[in-house]
């Protein structure tokens, strides 16, 4: 085994070597501007884009032509929101949006209610993390321009029903836009099938590389149109500007076709060892706690509360496994995890709260290393906590008087 | 975020970790924080004739909350009740090299000692 272990996959993840790979040669050799249209080295650069755009949009069952790149799924939130809010300005100003969504849709959605007087609705889950379809519809008023909610969540790993949000969508005439970092290459994503309008990716969350990701935006029925955040050349049909960067999308070209393939068999055998890291744990353990949906959720994520240790914590005694914690002891604010919270986790669990996120480069010896070292420290951290011990002494922490701070 | 060594020591060799009965004349109970708010220390004294002969601890937070708290007790030990009341915050801050957004579990411990001192003076003051 090597160490540290790597299990904070939801984050970033390495490169495949074999993406790798086929990057090395559009470095040096064929270094050509994909926009060059009269001499060799463009043309080469150009077939090597559309050739990755072809193995990205395969992957999503989208057409090529409806790959617009980016420089990650920030950038491509951030055009899908503002980029169809300021172009349907005349039709409407009303936004939807969930309160689990990352950061990415929150802070865009809030800078367009700040500075562009948007108006938007952010929907409640339920204690599993998962937007209810029928708030969608009762949300939508004829002011409504678009709907962003994402495929599945960064830190509880919960899978929305996006098909049915997609259907209600379609039948109210309003674009849906879904943020799909966490799920595409990881789950079957086809954005036909979900009625998906735009949809946001990186090529970083699935063995790609980092600076680099990728806009769905639809053609046909209905063609999405969307106001450019970037002017310039008018790459990208006038989408987004700027020179691509030809070796990180031949990088992430590769690493979608290597997701499509190997899904069917890596999804299995992520699921499997999650479940043997979950079992490895939960069921030798007292007051540890699932976060997020028990069967709707990322086949590599796996989220628990760990009841009377804080988290931040409990990630300095296993330095040597790379983990995230929804506690927030570093962070100004102090609060936890927004996303627990929304879930209706109680502040104090939230800070308990551990994400694992499992990867292809993850073993099953990693896996049950993990649960044995993270069980030991929960247990050290415990017989340290006062919480714990008066828990233990029958004191119902519920209705202590505690001294806010 | 990375931890200065002194953080990493306390954290991997808590001193003087555990509990003193809470009920006893001669020991001195101070509980702050809240769950909700990610740390609570329990902070314990021991008086014999005005001078804390021992401290003990237990912290739920983050390394720099169980740190503090574990040099809390260090410091307290051998001090005079008078002496006690004198540790400050940002000695804590210093000696364990805590960046800013730490400082609330220095201010945390400081608000742990004050109140151990406080339940001892006020079961002292009771049994007169």
């Amino acid at each position: 085994m090597k160490f540290p272990i790597y299990l904070d996959n939801h984050s970033t993840t390495p490169m495949d070597p074999r993406a790798l790979e086929t990057m090395l040669p559009y470095f040096v050799e064929k270094f050509g501007n994909a926009a060059s249209r009269n001499h060799p080295f463009g043309w080469e650069a150009e077939e090597a884009v559309e050739r990755a755009r072809q193995q990205i949009a395969r992957l999503i069952h989208a057409d090529a032509k409806e790959i617009v790149f980016t420089s990650g799924a920030t950038e491509s939130n951030n055009l899908a929101l503002k980029g169809v809010t300021d172009m349907y300005r005349e039709k409407g100003d009303h936004l939807i949006t969930s309160l689990t969504e990352h950061r990415a849709v929150l802070d865009t959605a809030k800078t367009l209610e700040s500075k562009r007087g948007l108006k938007v609705t952010y929907l409640p889950v339920d204690k599993y993390g998962m937007v209810n379809p029928d708030d969608v519809r009762n949300a939508i008023t004829d002011k409504t321009v678009l709907i962003s909610i994402m495929l599945a969540n960064n830190e509880i790993g919960t899978i929305n029903p996006i098909k049915e949000i997609g259907k209600i969508a379609k039948e109210k005439g309003v674009l849906f836009h879904c943020d799909a970092t966490q799920g595409v290459g990881k789950i079957p994503v086809d954005v036909q099938e979900m009625g998906i309008d735009l949809m946001s990716f990186s090529a970083h969350k699935i063995y790609g590389p980092k600076g680099v990701g990728a806009l769905y935006v639809r053609k046909k029925g209905p063609r999405v149109r969307l106001t450019p955040l970037i002017d310039g050349g008018g790459h990208e049909r006038g989408m987004r500007s700027g020179t691509l960067p030809v070796p990180l999308i031949v990088g992430f070209g590769k690493a979608c076709e290597l997701c499509e393939q190997e899904m069917p068999a890596e999804s299995v055998r992520l699921a499997t060892m999650r479940d043997r890291l979950k079992d490895g744990i939960m069921k030798k353990m007292d007051e540890v706690y699932l976060n997020g949906h028990p069967s709707q959720r990322l086949p590599h994520n796996l989220n628990i509360s760990f009841a009377y240790v804080e988290g931040e914590s409990l990630l300095m005694g296993v330095k040597e496994i790379a983990l995230s914690s929804g506690s927030a002891c570093t962070s100004a604010t102090l609060e936890p995890s927004y996303v627990l919270r929304a879930l209706g986790v109680g502040s104090d669990l939230a800070h308990s709260s551990i994400r694992f996120g499992l990867g292809r480069f993850n073993t099953n010896e990693e896996v049950d290393y993990t649960a044995t070292r993270i069980i030991e420290i929960v247990t050290k951290l415990r017989e340290m906590s006062p919480l714990y011990e008066m828990a233990k002494d029958g004191v119902d922490l519920k209705t202590v008087q505690w001294s806010a701070h | 975020m990375a931890y200065s060594d002194k953080v990493v020591d306390h954290f991997n060799n808590p001193r003087n970790m555990g509990s003193f009965k809470k009920d006893e004349d001669d020991v001195g109970t101070g509980i702050v924080g809240a769950p909700e708010c990610g740390d609570v220390m329990k902070l314990q004294i021991k008086v014999q004739d005005e001078t804390i002969v021992d401290a003990k601890f237990k912290t739920f937070g983050c390394g720099s909350a169980i740190a503090s708290s574990s040099l809390a007790t260090e410091w307290l030990k051998g001090k005079t009740l008078e002496e006690a009341q004198k540790i400050k915050n940002t000695d804590i801050v210093q000696e364990l090299n805590l960046p800013p957004v730490k400082i609330h579990c220095s201010v945390l411990a400081e608000d742990a000692i004050k109140a151990a001192l406080n339940d001892y003076k006020k079961k002292a003051e009771e049994k007169k």
